[in-house]
C-alpha cells in the first residue's frame, strides 16, 4: 500500500469512529426487543384454562374467529395495572382480546381481574413462559394482533396506553 | 461557601489555560513575556487541585445542599466511602480527569528542561488547548459544584458495588495512567508543529510515557482483581467496554513505550512514534467518552446523555481529528530515521508494534462492531469473549515468542544471531508442551500453549542478565526483564485459569459436603449479620485439603441506599491457587453454593504486579540517570565559566 493512505488510515477509521457514534447519539437506542414471528403463523400450543370459569387457550381458537388481539400479562405486573382500563375499552369497542397469564396463579389472576376487570373472551395459563417465547415475547405486557388466518401481524411492547388505542384498532382493521 | 470556591478556581484555571494557548500561539512575538507561559501552567494546576479539594471536603462533610453529594453520597456511608464517592459519579470523575490533565501540564512545565525552548512552547500550547475543551465540558455540561435548593434530608447513596476499598484508588490510577498519555500527545502535536522530531524529543516523551503506562498498568491489574472478587462471578476479564476502553490506551502505550527507545537510542522509526503517541491518548479519550456518554451496553451503566455525548464527541473531533490530520499532512516533511535490517533490535521492536497494533484493532473493532452493525442494518448483536479470545489469545503468545530473542539482538543489524543462546528456553517450551499431553489429556490448543510458552519465557527472560555483571547492569535492563518474566506469569496464571480451573454448582443442605478440586466442603448453615449501611445472609463453610481445615464465610448483601444486592465472594489463597466461594438464594432448606478451585489463579495478577514494577524500575532507573546528567551538566558548565 503506499505511504498516503497509510498516513490517511487512522483519520479513516477515526472519521467512521465518528458516523457510527454520532449516529448513536441522534438515534438513542430502542430498547424494545421485535418479534421475530410477526408475519408468520401463530406457533402451535394449547394452554390449559388460567380459572376454572373461564374457557382455555389454544393456536386452533386464534385461527378462527380473527382478528382477535392475544394480551400477554400477569398479575404481579404493575404496567399491566395501567392497561387494564385501556384494554377495557377496546372491549367495549368490539374487539376480541384472548389473555395469556404469564407465570401466574388463579387466585392472584382472580384477584387481578377482580380489580381491574376483565376484558378476556379466553385465557391460557403459561407457568413456564413457554408460550410467551413462541411468540418471541419478551415481557409482560405485551399484545399481538392476530389476523382471520392466524397470521402474527403486529406487536405491540409494553401497556397498550390511550394514544395507542387508534393504532391498535388500525392494526385490527388491517388484519379482518 | 466551599462550593463556590471550587467553581471559582475552575473558571480561573479555564481563563490561564485560555491564557497560556494564547501566549503559545503569539510565541516569539510577546519577546520575554512569553516565559509567563510556565508560571501560567503551573496556577492553573495548583488551582484546578485546588477546586478538587474542595469537592473532596464537601463530600467528606456530606454537605447535601451540592446536588452531586445528594445524588450520590449518604452521611451514613463509612468515611473512606464519602472519600471515594467524589469520583464515583460523572461530574467528579471528569473534575478528576481535568485535574489530573492540568497538573501534568503544570509539572510538564517545571520539570521538561531539555527540549528546544520553541518545542516546549507548542507543547504547553498543545496542553493547554486539551485543557481548555475539558474545562468547558465541566463547566458548561457538568458543574460538580451546583447547590439544590433546598436541601434534601439525606443523600442517595452510592452504588453498593462501588463501596469497596479497592475503589478508593482504582480509578484515580487509571485516570493517572490515561491523562498522563496528555503529555505524550502534547509533545507529538508540538513535534509536528515545530517539524522537530528527533531523540531529544524521544528523551522528553519516555518517562511520561513509563510512568503513565506503569499507573495504567497497575490500574488494570487492580480493576480486574476488584471485579474478580467483587462482581463474584470468578471470571478477572470480560471484554466488557468498559475494560477495553482501559486496554485499548494500555497496548498503544505498550507499542510506543518500545518505539520511544528505538528513536531514542537510534533515531528511527519517527513517523510510527508520533503516530503511537497520538493514538494512546487518543484511545484515552475515546474510552473514557464510551464510558462517560453510556454509548456502549457495558455493566458499567452510566445513564445515556445526548448532550454531555455530543460536546465530548466535538472535542474528540477537534483534538483527535486535528492531530491526525496535522500529523498526515506534516509528517511527509519528517526526515527519515537512521535505517536498520529488518533482523536486529529495532525489527524486532517493530514486530513488537506490529502485533500490539493487530491487537488493539481487534479491541477496537470488536467493540465497537455492535455498534456499527447497528447503525447500517438496523440488527442488534453483541461480541463476546469468543472472538475477542480467539484473535488476542493466539497473538500474545506470538507476542511472548518474540520475547525470547526480540531482547537479545544487536541494534541497526545482527546478520548472525547466535541462536544458541535461546537454546534453553526453546527446550523448556517443546518440553512442557510435550508433558502436558502427559499430564492434561484433554486441554485446549490454547492454553496447552500458553504453558509452554510461560515455561519458556520465564527462562527466557532472564537472558538478558547473562554475561553481564549483575550489580552494575543498568536498572532499566532490570525493569525490561521482570516485566518480560511478568507476562509469562500472567500467561501461566491465565492458561491456568482457563484450563484447570474446577466448578460445583449445588443446592446444599446444612450438614452436607461438596468436592471442587482437592478440597471437601462442609456447608454448615447461614446466619445473618449486619454491616454500617448493609444487612447480609452470611453461610458458613468449612474447607479441608488433607489435615488443613479452614472456615470461609461468602455474604449475600442487601443494600438498603439504594437496594441492590451483591455476593462477597469468600476466598481462601493458597500457594498453589484460590479457593472461591460464593452463597446464592435459598430453595427450601436449601442454598446455592457455587465453589471453584483456581489453580495458581493469582499468577495473572502477580504477573500484572509484575510488569508494572518492571516499569517502575526503569522509570526509576531513567529518572536517576536523567538527574546524574543534569548534575554533571551543571558541574562541566560551572568549570567552564
Amino acid at each position: 500500500m503506499n505511504r498516503k493512505l497509510w498516513l490517511a488510515l487512522p483519520l479513516i477509521v477515526f472519521a467512521l469512529f465518528v458516523l457510527a457514534v454520532g449516529w448513536r447519539l441522534s438515534s438513542p437506542p430502542d430498547p424494545t426487543v421485535k418479534s421475530r414471528m410477526i408475519g408468520k403463523p401463530v406457533p402451535e400450543f394449547a394452554l390449559p384454562a388460567a380459572l376454572p370459569a373461564k374457557p382455555a387457550l389454544a393456536s386452533a381458537d386464534l385461527r378462527r374467529q380473527g382478528p382477535r388481539l392475544v394480551n400477554l400479562f400477569a398479575s404481579w405486573c404493575v404496567p399491566c395495572i395501567a392497561e387494564a382500563p385501556v384494554l377495557l375499552d377496546l372491549k367495549n369497542r368490539g374487539v376480541a382480546i384472548d389473555g395469556i397469564a404469564i407465570r401466574d396463579t388463579p387466585t392472584d389472576i382472580q384477584r387481578f381481574l377482580a380489580d381491574h376487570g376483565d376484558p378476556f373472551q379466553r385465557m391460557g395459563d403459561d407457568k413456564a413462559s413457554q408460550v410467551q417465547m413462541a411468540f418471541g415475547s419478551a415481557g409482560v405486557p405485551e399484545s399481538f394482533v392476530v389476523d382471520a388466518s392466524g397470521v402474527i401481524r403486529f406487536q405491540h411492547v409494553g401497556p397498550i396506553m390511550p394514544q395507542d388505542v387508534p393504532t391498535i384498532l388500525a392494526e385490527l382493521e388491517k388484519a379482518r | 461557601m466551599i462550593a463556590e470556591a471550587g467553581l471559582a478556581a475552575l473558571w480561573l484555571a479555564a481563563a490561564l489555560a485560555v491564557l497560556q494557548l494564547g501566549v503559545a500561539i503569539a510565541g516569539d512575538r510577546l519577546g520575554d513575556l512569553r516565559r509567563i507561559v510556565v508560571p501560567v501552567a503551573v496556577a492553573q494546576g495548583l488551582l484546578t487541585l485546588f477546586a478538587f479539594a474542595m469537592l473532596i471536603w464537601l463530600f467528606l462533610i456530606t454537605d447535601l445542599s451540592v446536588q452531586l453529594v445528594a445524588a450520590n453520597s449518604h452521611s451514613d456511608k463509612p468515611w473512606i466511602y464519602r472519600f471515594s464517592g467524589t469520583w464515583g459519579n460523572h461530574e467528579g470523575s471528569m473534575l478528576l480527569w481535568v485535574t489530573v490533565l492540568a497538573a501534568a501540564g503544570a509539572a510538564l512545565a517545571i520539570f521538561e528542561r531539555r527540549l528546544p525552548a520553541k518545542a516546549m512552547q507548542a507543547t504547553l500550547g498543545a496542553q493547554a488547548a486539551l485543557a481548555i475543551g475539558f474545562f468547558g465540558f465541566l463547566l458548561i455540561a457538568s458543574n460538580p459544584f451546583a447547590r439544590l435548593n433546598p436541601a434534601p434530608l439525606q443523600g442517595q447513596g452510592l452504588n453498593p458495588l462501588l463501596q469497596d476499598p479497592g475503589l478508593a484508588f482504582h480509578p484515580p490510577t487509571l485516570y493517572l495512567g490515561y491523562v498522563g498519555l496528555s503529555v505524550a500527545f502534547s509533545l507529538a502535536v508540538g513535534a509536528l508543529i515545530t517539524r522537530d522530531v528527533g531523540p531529544a524529543l524521544a528523551r522528553a516523551m519516555r518517562p511520561w510515557v513509563l510512568g503513565a503506562w506503569v499507573l495504567l498498568t497497575i490500574g488494570i491489574v487492580a480493576g480486574s482483581y476488584w471485579a474478580y472478587y467483587e462482581l463474584g462471578w470468578g471470571g478477572w476479564w470480560f471484554w466488557d467496554p468498559v475494560e477495553n476502553a482501559s486496554l485499548m490506551p494500555w497496548l498503544a502505550a505498550t507499542a510506543l513505550l518500545h518505539s520511544v527507545n528505538v528513536l531514542a537510542a537510534r533515531g528511527g522509526l519517527r513517523a510510527w512514534t508520533i503516530m503511537l503517541a497520538v493514538v494512546a491518548f487518543s484511545m484515552s479519550m475515546i474510552g473514557t467518552f464510551l464510558v462517560r456518554s453510556g454509548i456502549l451496553t457495558s455493566v458499567h451503566s452510566f445513564a445515556v446523555d445526548p448532550e454531555r455525548g455530543s460536546f465530548i464527541l466535538m472535542l474528540l473531533l477537534v483534538y483527535i481529528g486535528g492531530a491526525l490530520g496535522l500529523f498526515a499532512m506534516r509528517i511527509g516533511s519528517v526526515r527519515e530515521g537512521a535505517q536498520f535490517d529488518p533482523v536486529s533490535r529495532e525489527g524486532a521492536l517493530v514486530a513488537n508494534n506490529l502485533i500490539l497494533t493487530v491487537i488493539l484493532g481487534t479491541v477496537f473493532v470488536g467493540t465497537l462492531y455492535p455498534l456499527f452493525v447497528e447503525a447500517v442494518s438496523g440488527e442488534k448483536m453483541s461480541v463476546g469473549p469468543p472472538y475477542f479470545n480467539a484473535v488476542t489469545g493466539p497473538l500474545t503468545l506470538i507476542l511472548a515468542l518474540l520475547l525470547f530473542i526480540g531482547p537479545l539482538l544487536r541494534w541497526r543489524r545482527d546478520s548472525r544471531p547466535n541462536l544458541r543462546r535461546i537454546a534453553a528456553p526453546v527446550m523448556a517450551t517443546v518440553l512442557t508442551f510435550a508433558l502436558s499431553f502427559a499430564v492434561w489429556p484433554a486441554m485446549s490448543a490454547l492454553a496447552r500453549l500458553g504453558f509452554a510458552v510461560a515455561a519458556g519465557l520465564a527462562i527466557a527472560s532472564f537472558l538478558p542478565l547473562a554475561g553481564r555483571n549483575l550489580r552494575r547492569t543498568p536498572l532499566t535492563i532490570w525493569g525490561m526483564v521482570i516485566s518480560h518474566l511478568g507476562i509469562a506469569v500472567a500467561i501461566a496464571g491465565a492458561a491456568s485459569d482457563a484450563a484447570l480451573t474446577k466448578e460445583t454448582l449445588v443446592a446444599a443442605a446444612p450438614g452436607e459436603v461438596h468436592r471442587v478440586g482437592p478440597w471437601q466442603i462442609r456447608f454448615n448453615g447461614v446466619d445473618p449479620v449486619a454491616g454500617p449501611n448493609w444487612t447480609a445472609v452470611e453461610g458458613h463453610l468449612v474447607a479441608t485439603r488433607g489435615d488443613r481445615a479452614v472456615r470461609l464465610d461468602p455474604q449475600s448483601r442487601f443494600f438498603s441506599d439504594p437496594p441492590t444486592e451483591t455476593n462477597e465472594a469468600a476466598i481462601l489463597t493458597t500457594w498453589d491457587g484460590q479457593l472461591y466461594t460464593v452463597i446464592g438464594h435459598q430453595e427450601g432448606n436449601r442454598w446455592q453454593l457455587r465453589l471453584w478451585w483456581k489453580p495458581i489463579v493469582t499468577f495473572i495478577w502477580l504477573g500484572g504486579g509484575l510488569i508494572a514494577l518492571g516499569g517502575l524500575l526503569a522509570l526509576i532507573g531513567r529518572l536517576f540517570r536523567e538527574g546524574r546528567r543534569r548534575r554533571g551538566a551543571t558541574e562541566a558548565q560551572e568549570a567552564f565559566a
